[in-house]
């Protein structure tokens, strides 16, 4: 486990864990990010002031971390841009369809014991180890 | 002033993601790969986030739900309590692309700030794919009515 970063992750665990109760002390809402995404852009909506606030300051953060040094590297993505659009389109029409995501389902809808959140999330588990399974040791391997 | 809290959640969150490095795909797709486990190269990190994280936010709801929020006037816990169809398949796709790329819709969102090209084809695929999924219901819940109005009309 020569890339486990446990002290890191517990403390980025636990900054995503008090912006989701921050979000629901002042404005009542679930920190999803693919329901507050989807908000802003579904035609149907008329609340799009704090859920675009909220996007601005999810991108600003990683701008922030850069402006005291903090290593914000590019991320690994695959080469292939086909794989690229499809993955996105899986995320957004899944994540829209089982309304949720790791953060709506995986930390605000566990920690309200949500037997609904709780099933998506071992579902969208079990999925991507198997992907990632297939991909590194059967396509790749 | 909602949009100012919720500039400064959406702060922290991403604080939170840069900090446990979970804008990082290769972070994420090494957790998600249990087949290196027997191999030592596991990366169990993203388990530790979602303790901590789990752990903070059961005990904040805990002691915030009964009150109202301060800037608007009720709370919106969410409803809905049956674990149907479109919950599982909607959870099963978005798994695949997850593991496809190692992005879910926050990291996706916040690594926008490294202006990566990958990232942008993502993300505005993963608007996409939102938007459909919207059209579709949007649809269906309009044939549904329409049929309703039949079957009141038949009478």
């Amino acid at each position: 486990m020569a890339n486990f970063t446990p002290i890191s992750a517990a403390v980025g665990g636990a900054l995503i864990g008090l912006a989701a109760v921050l979000l629901m002390v002042f404005n009542g809402r679930v920190a999803g990010i693919s329901g507050i995404a989807d908000g802003l852009i579904n035609p149907r909506t008329d609340d799009r002031l704090w859920r675009l606030s909220f996007i601005v300051g999810l991108i600003a953060a990683p701008l922030a971390a850069a402006l005291v040094d903090h290593p914000v590297p590019m991320p690994q993505m695959p080469a292939n841009y086909a794989v690229i659009a499809v993955a996105g389109l899986l995320v957004g029409f899944g994540t829209r369809l089982g309304s949720g995501c790791t953060s709506g389902h995986g930390i605000c809808g566990i920690a309200r014991l949500s037997p609904r959140s709780i099933a998506a999330t071992l579902v969208f588990m079990a999925a991507a180890i198997a992907v990632v399974a297939l991909m590194r040791h059967v396509i790749g391997g | 002033m909602p949009a100012l809290a919720s500039l400064v959640c959406g702060f922290i969150f991403g604080l939170g993601l840069v900090i446990s490095q979970m804008v990082s795909t290769t972070k994420v797709l090494g957790f998600l790969d249990f087949f290196g486990i027997p191999g030592g190269t596991w990366d169990p990190s993203l388990a530790v986030v979602m303790a901590t994280g789990l752990a903070v936010a059961s005990i904040g709801y805990a002691l915030v739900r009964p009150r109202p929020p301060l800037f608007d006037r009720q709370t919106r816990w969410p409803t809905a309590t049956a674990i149907d169809r479109p919950l599982l398949a909607g959870a099963a796709l978005f798994g695949i692309g997850w593991g496809l790329v190692g992005l879910c819709p926050g990291p996706a969102i916040a690594n926008l700030a490294t202006l990566s090209p990958g990232v942008i084809v993502f993300v505005v695929a993963m608007a996409i794919g939102m938007l459909a999924n919207d059209l579709w219901q949007s649809r269906a819940l309009a044939q549904t009515e329409r049929k309703l109005a039949g079957a009141a009309a038949d009478g």
